[in-house]
C-alpha cells in the first residue's frame, strides 16, 4: 500500500506538470497551426525568473514562504506571459506565411538561445540551483502510507489552474474570441474579432500555463537547472500529439498518461526483464507513445474536423 | 671502507688504538673521495613522457619538475651508484603524439625506463609500443583501469589510482563503518558504469548485501519512482555512481520521499556545485572519494614541497607532481639495485612491495597496479568537503545516517 501508493503521487505530480505543458502546445496550435519548439525552455526561463523573484524577495528581508510563493508565481508568470507574446510578436507572427518548417525551426533555435543565455548568464548557471522550499513540508499518514502536504499542495494548484483554462476558454468573452480564431482566423477577423491581439494573449496564457509548471517542477523536486525545459518540452509535445493536437482535454489526457507509462515502465520493467536499467523507462514511454500514434493518428481525442492534422 | 664503519667497529676499544685507527680512518676517506672524482659516475637516463603543451600542460610541467627534482636529490647524494639524466618528451595529451614520443623514447638504448603519462587515452595508445621495445615505464597519472588490467605487459606500471581503487577503497570503508544493506544507483556512461561494477564487487568481497542497482541516464530529471522502489527495501547507504547534476537531484528526492538512507556519492560529486545545489543542510554527511590526495596531506608530502620550494622550479607541482616524483624515485631504486639493464629493471618494478614513497607505500598487483594507493574519503561538514579524518563524523562528534 505504502509503495503503490507513492507510485501514484509520483505519477499524478508528473503527469500534472506534463498536462500543464501540453496544454500550451495545443493552445498555439489551435489558433495558429504552429507547434512552438522553444515551449520547454520558456517554462525553464519562467523557473528562473521564480527562483531570482525569491531571492530578490528574501533579499528584501521578507521571510514569509507564502509572501515568497506569491512573489515567485506572479514574476514567472508575467515574466513568461510576456516572454511567450514577444515570441509570437517577432518570431511567429512574421513567419505566418512562411513554410510551417520555418517556424518550427526558428522556435528550436529560439529554444537553444534562451538555455545558452540560462546557462552563461544567470550567475553560476551551468550548476544546478536549489529552488527555495516554500510549501509545509509535513505529511499526512493515511494507513501507513505518508501524503506529503506539498505534493497535495501542488497536485490541488495544478488542477486549479486547468480548471480556471477550461473556465477562461468555454465562458469568457476572450475564450470565446480564442476558439473563434482556432476554428476560422479569416472569418474571425471579419467579425471584428482583434486577431493579433488573441494569438498575443493566447501565447501568454499558454506560456504563462509552462510557468506554473516551471513553479510546480522548482517547489516540486526543489531543484532546477538550465536544461529542465528540453525534456519536458519533447514529453509535453509528446502529450499533446497523442492526446491529440488542438484539443485542451486530450493534452491534459496525453500528460497524464505519458506520466504512467514513465512511472509503469521504471517500477514494472525489471520484473519483466532482469538486469534492465531503469534508463530505459522513456524508451518504453516513447515506444508506447508510437503504437498509439499509429493506431490513432489523430490523437485519443480527435478534433471533429481533423484537417490540422 | 668509510670512517663511520670503522669507528663504530672500533667501540669499546683502548684511545690509543680507536686514535690510531682514526688515522687510518681519515685517510681511507680521503682516498676514496679522491678515486670517485677520478672516475666519473656512469650516466642513467629516464625518460619522462606527459603533456608539455597544450591545455592540461600545467600538470605535465608539474609532473617533469617533480621527476626531475626526484634525478636533482639522486644525484646530489655521494652515495648513488650512477649520474641520473631526465629525458623530457612531450606527447601533448594526443594518442597520435604519445605513440611516437614513446617509440623514439623506447628505441634509445641509453633511455633505461620511463616515467610515463597523464592522460588515459595516449596511456592505452602506448602501451604496446613499450611492451614491444622492451622499456620498463611506471605511470605518474592516468586513472583508466584497463592501463594496467587490459593487457599482461611486464613493462607496465602504476603508482595512482584508478577508479577500481577508488571503489575498494569506498567499500571498505563504508563496511568498516558498519554499514551492511546498500542500494546502487549508477548512470549508463563508461562513468556510471565501471563504478557500479567495481563497487558491487568490492562490496560483496566486504561483506556488503546489495538490495538493488539501478542504472539511470544521464540526464534524467525525476528519480521518484526509482527512489519509491528503494525506499521499500530500507537500505542503510544509498550508493550513487554519477556526477553533480543527477547527485543533487537524487539527494533532494531522496529527502522529498523521506528516505532516511546515508548518502554516498563518488568522485563525480566531489564539488562545490553539488553542495550549492543540494543546499547546505541536504548535502550535510554525504560522502565521496577521490583519487590521490592534497600534495601536503600526503605522509612525505611536506618534505616533498619543501625540496620543491627550495628547487625553485617556475611551475607548481599540481596535484599528481607527488606521483610522478615517487615513481622516478622507484625506477632510480631498480637501477641502483640491478644496474642500467631494461630487463632487470622491469623485473626488480614488478616485484615491488611495501616501498616507502613520498605517496605512502607502494606495492604492485600481479598487473602491476599499485594496490595502496592513495584514495580520500571527503565528506560534508557545514557546506564544505572535508577530509574525512579531520572531520567531525571521524571524531565522533558528528554522527552518519543509517548507523
Amino acid at each position: 500500500m505504502d509503495a503503490l501508493g507513492q507510485y501514484i503521487i509520483n505519477g499524478l505530480m508528473l503527469g500534472m506538470i506534463y498536462a500543464m505543458v501540453a496544454v500550451g502546445f495545443t493552445l498555439f496550435f489551435g489558433v495558429l497551426d504552429v507547434i512552438q519548439f522553444s515551449h520547454g525552455d520558456v517554462l525553464m526561463v519562467g523557473a528562473f525568473a521564480g527562483l531570482a523573484a525569491s531571492l530578490g524577495v528574501a533579499a528584501l528581508g521578507i521571510t514569509s514562504p507564502w509572501l515568497q510563493l506569491v512573489a515567485v508565481v506572479v514574476c514567472a508568470v508575467v515574466v513568461t506571459g510576456l516572454l511567450g507574446a514577444a515570441v509570437a510578436h517577432f518570431l511567429i507572427l512574421p513567419l505566418h506565411r512562411a513554410p510551417p518548417l520555418n517556424t518550427l525551426l526558428a522556435t528550436l533555435m529560439l529554444g537553444s538561445v534562451l538555455r545558452e543565455c540560462v546557462r552563461l548568464f544567470y550567475p553560476d548557471g551551468a550548476n544546478p540551483k536549489p529552488f527555495p522550499v516554500l510549501l509545509p513540508t509535513s505529511f499526512i499518514r493515511i494507513d501507513g502510507f505518508e501524503l506529503r502536504v506539498d505534493n497535495l499542495i501542488l497536485l490541488l494548484a495544478g488542477l486549479a489552474a486547468i480548471v480556471a483554462l477550461h473556465l477562461l476558454i468555454t465562458r469568457t468573452r476572450l475564450g470565446l474570441a480564442i476558439r473563434a480564431v482556432a476554428q476560422d482566423g479569416e472569418t474571425a477577423r471579419l467579425m471584428g474579432i482583434n486577431f493579433g491581439a488573441v494569438v498575443l494573449l493566447t501565447f501568454a496564457l499558454g506560456s504563462g500555463m509552462a510557468a506554473l509548471a516551471g513553479v510546480m517542477n522548482g517547489l516540486y523536486y526543489n531543484e532546477i537547472n538550465f536544461n529542465v525545459g528540453l525534456l519536458l518540452g519533447v514529453i509535453g509535445f509528446s502529450a499533446a500529439i497523442l492526446g491529440g493536437l488542438g484539443n485542451v482535454y486530450g493534452a491534459i489526457l496525453g500528460g497524464f498518461l505519458f506520466a504512467g507509462l514513465q512511472v509503469l515502465g521504471s517500477a514494472a520493467l525489471p520484473a519483466l526483464v532482469p538486469d534492465i536499467p531503469s534508463a530505459y523507462k522513456d524508451v518504453f514511454a516513447f515506444a508506447v507513445v508510437i503504437i498509439l500514434m499509429a493506431w490513432k493518428p489523430t490523437g485519443l481525442i480527435a478534433e471533429r474536423a481533423s484537417e490540422r492534422v | 671502507m668509510t670512517f663511520n664503519s670503522l669507528e663504530g667497529d672500533e667501540r669499546g676499544m683502548t684511545v690509543r688504538v680507536n686514535k690510531l685507527l682514526t688515522a687510518i680512518g681519515c685517510v681511507a676517506l680521503s682516498g676514496s673521495l679522491f678515486t670517485a672524482s677520478a672516475t666519473a659516475k656512469e650516466v642513467v637516463k629516464i625518460a619522462f613522457i606527459g603533456p608539455l603543451t597544450g591545455g592540461v600542460s600545467s600538470i605535465g610541467l608539474g609532473g617533469r619538475d617533480s621527476a626531475d627534482l626526484a634525478v636533482r636529490l639522486r644525484n646530489a647524494d655521494p652515495k648513488t651508484k650512477y649520474q641520473y639524466q631526465l629525458v623530457p618528451l612531450d606527447d601533448e595529451c594526443k594518442p597520435n603524439i604519445g605513440v611516437q614520443v614513446a617509440t623514439q623514447a623506447a628505441t634509445d638504448n641509453s633511455i633505461v625506463a620511463g616515467v610515463t603519462h597523464f592522460c588515459s587515452a595516449v596511456a592505452m595508445a602506448t602501451v604496446d609500443v613499450y611492451h614491444r621495445f622492451n622499456l620498463p615505464v611506471v605511470v605518474w597519472g592516468a586513472v583508466l583501469p584497463d592501463i594496467t588490467y587490459g593487457n599482461n605487459y611486464k613493462e607496465i606500471h602504476r603508482v595512482n589510482g584508478t577508479m577500481i581503487n577508488q571503489s575498494q577503497v569506498a567499500a571498505k570503508f563504508m563496511t568498516g563503518l558498519g554499514y551492511k544493506r546498500f542500494a546502487i544507483i549508477h548512470d549508463t556512461t563508461d562513468y556510471g558504469n565501471g563504478h557500479d561494477k567495481y563497487f558491487s564487487a568490492a562490496l560483496k568481497q566486504d561483506g556488503g548485501q546489495i538490495l538493488a542497482d539501478i542504472g539511470v541516464s544521464a540526464d534524467q530529471q525525476d528519480f521518484t519512482t526509482e527512489l519509491t522502489k528503494i525506499k521499500a527495501l530500507k537500505p542503510q547507504v544509498i550508493y550513487f555512481g554519477g556526477l553533480t547534476p543527477i547527485g543533487v537531484r537524487i539527494r533532494t528526492q531522496m529527502e522529498k520521499l523521506g528516505i532516511d538512507a546515508q548518502f554516498e556519492g563518488t568522485s563525480g560529486i566531489k564539488s562545490d556545485a553539488y553542495i550549492e545545489g543540494a543546499g547546505a543542510t541536504l548535502a550535510e554527511g554525504s560522502l565521496s572519494f577521490l583519487e590521490g590526495a592534497p600534495t601536503d596531506k600526503l605522509p612525505g608530502g611536506a618534505y616533498f614541497l619543501s625540496q620543491y620550494t627550495a628547487a625553485k622550479y617556475s611551475e607548481p607541482p599540481e596535484a599528481y607532481g607527488a606521483f610522478a616524483f615517487a615513481a622516478t624515485n622507484l625506477i632510480i631504486d631498480a637501477v641502483e639495485k640491478d644496474g642500467p639493464n631494461r630487463r632487470k629493471v622491469r623485473d626488480t618494478l614488478n616485484h615491488t612491495k611495501d616501498a616507502h614513497t613520498i605517496i605512502g607505500d607502494v606495492t604492485f598487483d600481479d598487473h602491476r597496479q599499485n594496490i595502496v594507493p592513495l584514495v580520500s574519503k571527503y565528506v560534508v561538514q557545514d557546506g564544505k568537503w572535508v577530509i574525512w579524518e579531520d572531520s567531525a563524523y571521524a571524531k565522533g562528534t558528528k554522527k552518519l545516517k543509517g548507523l
